[in-house]
């Protein structure tokens, strides 16, 4: 199962991709190509030239500065998971990231390319909402930020532009009394999320919910935020009954996606569950 | 055309490829090594599963360019004058195979988990080799086989 012919270009620098980007029309970047060469191999994609980014050093690896991590976009699933950094600051991200595919395709695939492919069924992307997460970007006319609320347009759609390329993700270091939590309902084949649920809790020093987010991925095109789930959430006291009620009268979902392995209803039963078990054990991780 | 160079079970090869040439095609078609299979080809099944630079990945989802500069061990490489890897031994001791197509990538990719992991549950082996699909042996045996292997790599019996 052979790719289409294309023309293979190698950029050592952010700044020969960008230019490589302007000199050939309708290439498209190569990182972990562990979304692009399933689709080219199976011809949903036949781009004329390919600009290999895989190899620029410093779009890899994870840095933790004044209370924000960055994470390079070519920084592989494995290492974002098994990072130090992440796993003490910001664990929803490292949780998340072990959640993907398999051991084989974490030592590929990249957080970048997962998030600039916006797969619906893809475990990052609600992480990153969740976290209230920025992606960076950086064109022709220079770099640009672009909050992870704004970045997801449609399915498979995104922010970023054709001549431009995804640098790093920077997530917030989490503070206080705060606990997260990634699950998901996969597909038994595939491992993608049929519907994955990203938590994040702070309670105050009472033990009441001073702030929580909570997004899903695989239910919609775009990562769904909860924000009416957890805005009834802050203040109140999160024993399981107020969890259970907040969701059940707060969780909106009117556009769910539906295909042969999941109704549309059915992805709206799993979020309302998932949001869930997802909320209080990120309560109890707090 | 692009050139090429890798390095093989320790053997350095240089060659031109196509581009689009995928990585397990190379490792067959080009070098003559046929112990790496081809299952799924859509980066499920694990077939294809080799060590590059010391980490296990599938060779369907690769191209043979984005190796260039690469060090990579497949099946053919793991035995040493003739001695099977304990966990190649340990799949022969178990039975952790029927048919055994997706030996190779499935041994690959123990070989990686007990790199990173020496002693893992069976739960953490089950989990370690979810990339890899069985249709003979029901995975039982496969677990006891890299459980074999484990405690023969720590030194035990």
């Amino acid at each position: 199962m052979y790719p289409a012919k294309f023309d293979y270009y190698r950029a050592a620098s952010v700044q020969e991709a960008i230019q490589l980007l302007q000199d050939h029309e309708d290439a498209k970047l190569l990182a972990g190509g562990h979304s692009l060469i399933p689709a080219m191999k199976l011809r949903l994609a036949q781009p004329p030239a390919i600009i290999d980014i895989g190899r620029i050093a410093e779009l890899k690896g994870v840095s933790h500065d004044n209370g924000s991590i960055k994470i390079g976009a070519l920084t592989v699933h494995a290492d974002v998971a098994a990072s130090n950094v992440l796993k003490s600051n910001c664990p929803l991200l490292a949780e998340a990231a072990s959640n993907v595919g398999d051991r084989q395709v974490r030592h590929k695939g990249t957080i970048g390319g997962n998030i600039a492919h916006a797969d619906p069924a893809s475990d990052m992307p609600a992480a990153i909402l969740a976290l209230g997460g920025t992606i960076h970007l950086i064109g022709p006319s220079g770099s640009r930020q672009v909050a992870a609320a704004d970045f997801f347009i449609d399915l498979l759609a995104t922010d970023l532009h054709e001549d431009e390329l995804l640098t790093a993700i920077e997530v917030p270091a989490q503070s206080g009394k705060t606990g997260s939590c990634y699950l998901k309902f996969e597909h038994p084949a595939s491992g993608y999320a049929v519907c994955g649920a990203a938590a994040v809790v702070t309670l105050n020093d009472d033990g009441a919910c001073a702030g929580a987010s909570l997004c899903f991925n695989g239910v919609t095109a775009t990562p769904h935020n909860a924000s009416a789930v957890t805005d009834a959430l802050v203040g109140q006291a999160l024993d399981d009954a107020a969890i259970d009620k907040a969701v059940d009268a707060n969780l909106s979902i009117s556009d769910p996606m539906g295909d042969m392995h999941a109704s549309g209803p059915y992805r709206i039963e799993l979020a309302k569950t998932f949001a869930k078990r997802a909320l209080k054990l990120a309560r109890d991780r707090a | 055309m692009a050139e090429i160079t890798v390095t093989v079970n320790g053997k350095s090869y240089t060659r031109d490829v196509e581009p689009r040439m995928l990585l397990v095609h190379f490792i067959r078609d080009v070098l003559g090594l046929t112990g790496t299979n081809i299952g799924c080809e859509t980066s499920v099944c694990g077939a294809c599963t080799i060590l590059m630079d010391g980490q296990a990945i599938k060779s369907c989802t690769q191209l043979a360019v984005q190796a260039d500069g690469s060090s990579l061990t497949t099946i053919e490489g793991l035995a040493s004058n003739g001695d099977l890897h304990p966990v190649q031994e340990g799949f022969w001791e178990k039975h952790g195979l029927q048919c055994g197509y997706c030996t190779p990538g499935m041994i690959m990719a123990s070989v990686d988990l007990l790199q990173s992991n020496a002693n893992p549950t069976e739960d953490e082996i089950r989990h370690g080799l979810e990339g890899n699909l069985c249709r003979c042996t029901g995975y039982h045996n496969i677990v006891k086989a890299v459980q074999y292997a484990a405690e023969k790599m720590q030194g035990g019996n």
